[in-house]
């Protein structure tokens, strides 16, 4: 059973294809719904974020899902900075860092949607000076945005 | 967006209610709540260059610290 409907799709599908200039790889840390489980590492959204961004990625050959499990993959996932799951990094044009801690579901799905295609094409609808502002800083920056589903 | 725009952003967008360790860290009562490098935080949505000005209070700017010539 599909989480996107048929509608949702070829929606989808559509913009993707209008809009996508070049590939996007989304990186997911996840757990892998075949690995036996372990007290305290359960994932409750994991299987529910691969299904969901399976579909997404299927959408568009721009799209490329590259799955890692967080127990499997540890060293990798410790480089990417990654320590809660399901994490999603976007890997694209972007300059900086682009990540969607657990499910991107309700609001956070439109959110990913348009951060995909911004990756993709290299440009956001950010004003002049604020793109200026941002290339002129000095030290780094983490912004977390904390959010539940709406 | 900032974070597509500059080498310098990480942006996390972190769906808080899966993690409830990370509300109470961050003492999250109410969403959307912004914590720019563990220091400056706010409760709602903000203005693009009142968000700008913001990252880069924290940040600074290059021009400022680099010596001329």
């Amino acid at each position: 059973m599909p989480i996107l409907s048929p509608a949702d799709q070829e929606y989808l599908r559509q913009v993707f294809a209008e809009r996508l200039r070049d590939p996007v790889t989304i990186v997911l840390f996840t757990q892998r719904v075949t690995q036996i489980r372990i007290p305290g590492y359960e994932c409750a959204t994991c299987r529910e974020t691969n299904q969901l961004l399976e579909e997404v990625a299927a959408l568009s050959d721009k799209i490329t899902l590259e799955m890692h499990d967080l127990l499997q993959d540890a060293e990798l996932a410790q480089q990417a900075g990654v320590e809660e799951i399901p994490a999603i990094i976007l890997k694209g044009h972007n300059k900086g860092t682009v990540r969607f801690i657990g499910v991107p579901a309700g609001y956070e799905f439109a959110t990913l949607i348009e951060d995909i295609i911004e990756v993709s094409r290299g440009t956001t609808e950010l004003s002049p000076l604020s793109r200026e502002t941002l290339a002129k800083l000095a030290q780094p920056v983490h912004i977390k945005v904390f959010v539940t589903p709406t | 967006m900032m974070a597509i725009e500059s080498d310098k952003v990480t942006a996390d967008v972190v769906e808080v209610s899966e993690f409830p360790h990370i509300a109470q860290r961050y003492r999250i009562f109410a969403v959307p709540k912004v914590v720019i490098n563990e220091s400056l935080e706010f409760e709602g949505a903000r203005p693009e260059a009142a968000f700008v000005a913001m990252v880069e209070s924290v940040a600074g700017r290059q021009d400022e610290e680099t010596p001329q010539g």
